[in-house]
């Protein structure tokens, strides 16, 4: 157990010493989102009746931040590693790889659910949405960035250059959580991209998310809690399988 | 009555076994069914040139990499099914010089000991810095340190857990005399303590002067495997080399192996040689101006049995 609690101090070490790239830039570019979107949208948009834009948008962008932020702590940690070579020390030492997968993954949700907080603390100067059901919100930013954690060390496991993850990062996860209904309800796309919509997993984690905000959701929290459960789940074994396997990090 | 012990009934597991290991990487057949078997206790050489197969097989007994097949175990445990009873147990200095650029060199060495569940571990941390040269820079960054400096760092890495094997890899590449020395005082300290240590080298007179046994590697097969000693007396004879004051006689020619002037390399099948080979010079009427005979040595064993220098 204190091979696992050292390797998860090492991975939040590493974010607290750059703690103002992985923490505070991403929180700035959520807030320019806000300010932006609501600037120009707020007059025009209301997706929920009785609900104002700024505040529909501030779960969205929380999740959304929460989401590319664990990935990218699982990723860049381990593609790094591999790159300079001191992934060695860890793969010398004896740790179990239920460890490894659980330290580099609570340490990604960590940095996400730190990110999501400081877009939160930081949003109520514009806004200030409810918290009707805020088990929901904890249960979807829980799973949500366990599920990016672990994506984020397959990817990290797979890419060989960092030109490859930033390939995996901008042409699937961007993509996907900017089309999941941060922005917008599923309600107002039209039909085709309303039925493609529900293939994205990430659209059921905004969804289920902003379920604990504001009590109303484009689907039933449980579907998404089902489906994000599911994801995670399936997310966590592949990763598990390919760290026995020794997947591109024992050659 | 001599008293008992393991020892006696040979039920102390290895050190180190190897059995019929093989790993291929593409068309290349880095490993081609090695066996070896190391004591506990013992400083034991794996030589051989680069691409031999030394780095693979240190991979697959630390789980760098996973074998294709074959068996092999550090102290009785399987580094595949037990990797991790066996990995506590191996200390490893890799060959590349790796660290990780968050850290000062006692962050890691603390990690490290974490990594292998040692808690306040900083005794033996100061103990192994010490010994290492690298008590005045425990706290920098191991960005700031120079490449020797790392070396030393990785070599801490390896001994933070105390393991009863240690595999070093390289070691001393690329470092200098003074390192060199204080890492080779610490290494053989340790192995007088019953740690067995596992070396492979690029310097041959290193693993001449500290390894009791060597195995010598080619194209992923061992082709030597024997007490150093057995090695050097392998070579049977003697190389003389002379100066003379004219030219050496023809009947001679056949047995110089190298020639400036009226400097000859000649190797002899043995001591007695000497007086035939006095005897024909004198017939001939050439003077000896200087004479030295030399030793086989580890370089002149591997050359013959590798077929190409190393350095």
């Amino acid at each position: 157990m204190l091979s696992f609690c050292s390797l998860l101090y090492k991975e939040v070490f590493r974010v607290w010493k750059v703690g103002f790239q992985t923490v505070l830039a991403p929180v700035l570019t959520a807030l320019l989102y806000l300010l932006i979107f609501s600037h120009v949208l707020a007059q025009h948009v209301e997706v929920y009746p009785g609900v104002h834009y700024t505040a529909f948008l501030i779960p969205g962008l929380m999740m959304m931040a929460i989401l590319q932020n664990a990935f990218a702590n699982s990723s860049s940690s381990l593609i790094q590693s591999k790159i300079t070579g001191n992934i060695v020390f860890v793969l010398l030492a004896p740790i179990a790889y239920w460890e490894f997968l659980a330290a580099y993954v609570l340490a990604s949700m960590l940095r996400g659910l730190v990110v999501g907080i400081g877009i939160y603390l930081a949003a109520l100067w514009f806004a200030q949405p409810p918290m009707l059901f805020p088990l929901w919100i904890i249960l979807f930013a829980v799973l949500g960035s366990a599920m990016l954690g672990s994506l984020g060390v397959v990817a990290g496991m797979w890419a060989e250059k960092f030109d490859q993850l930033a390939g995996f990062q901008n042409f699937i996860i961007m993509p996907l959580t900017f089309l999941s209904g941060v922005f917008y309800s599923i309600h107002s796309l039209p039909p085709f991209w309303q039925a493609l919509s529900r293939f994205n997993p990430f659209f059921y984690m905004i969804d289920g998310f902003r379920y604990g905000f504001f009590g109303v959701s484009d689907i039933s929290p449980w579907v998404s809690l089902t489906v994000v459960g599911g994801c995670m789940l399936g997310l966590m074994l592949l990763s598990l399988g390919l760290l026995k396997s020794g997947y591109k990090l024992r050659y | 009555m001599i008293p008992l012990s393991l020892e006696h009934f040979n039920l102390m597991p290895p050190a180190i076994d190897v059995r019929q290991a093989r790993k291929r990487y593409g068309n290349l057949q880095a490993l081609d069914g090695v066996d070896l078997r190391i004591e506990q206790g013992e400083f034991f050489g794996l030589l051989g040139p680069n691409g031999a197969g030394k780095t693979t097989l240190i991979n697959l007994l630390a789980g760098l990499a996973l074998p294709d097949d074959g068996q092999l175990s550090v102290l009785g445990h399987d580094v595949v099914k037990q990797y991790r009873a066996s990995r506590r147990l191996l200390g490893v200095v890799p060959q590349e010089l790796a660290f990780d650029p968050f850290f000062t060199v006692r962050e890691t060495l603390r990690l490290q000991s974490g990594f292998f569940g040692l808690r306040r571990n900083d005794a033996w941390i100061d103990e192994v810095m010490h010994h290492l040269d690298l008590t005045s820079k425990a706290d920098t960054n191991m960005r700031r340190l120079s490449g020797g400096m790392k070396r030393r760092v990785l070599v801490a890495q390896a001994l933070v857990h105390k393991p009863p094997v240690i595999v070093l890899d390289e070691p001393t590449a690329g470092v200098d005399v003074e390192l060199r020395q204080s890492l080779w005082r610490f290494i053989q300290q340790l192995n007088r303590d019953g740690h067995t240590i596992l070396l492979t080298t690029h310097y041959l007179e290193e693993a001449e002067a500290l390894c009791t046994r060597i195995a010598m590697l080619k194209h992923g097969r061992i082709v030597a495997l024997d007490s150093t000693q057995n090695l050097l007396s392998s070579l049977a004879g003697c190389r003389v080399r002379l100066k003379l004051a004219g030219h050496l006689p023809a009947a001679l020619l056949p047995q110089v192996v190298e020639q400036t002037n009226d400097d000859y390399l000649l190797t002899l099948p043995s001591y007695q040689a000497l007086e035939s080979m006095l005897a024909e010079l004198r017939v001939a009427g050439v003077a000896v101006q200087e004479m030295t005979l030399q030793q086989p040595d580890l370089e002149e064993v591997f050359l013959r049995l590798v077929g190409r220098v190393v350095h």
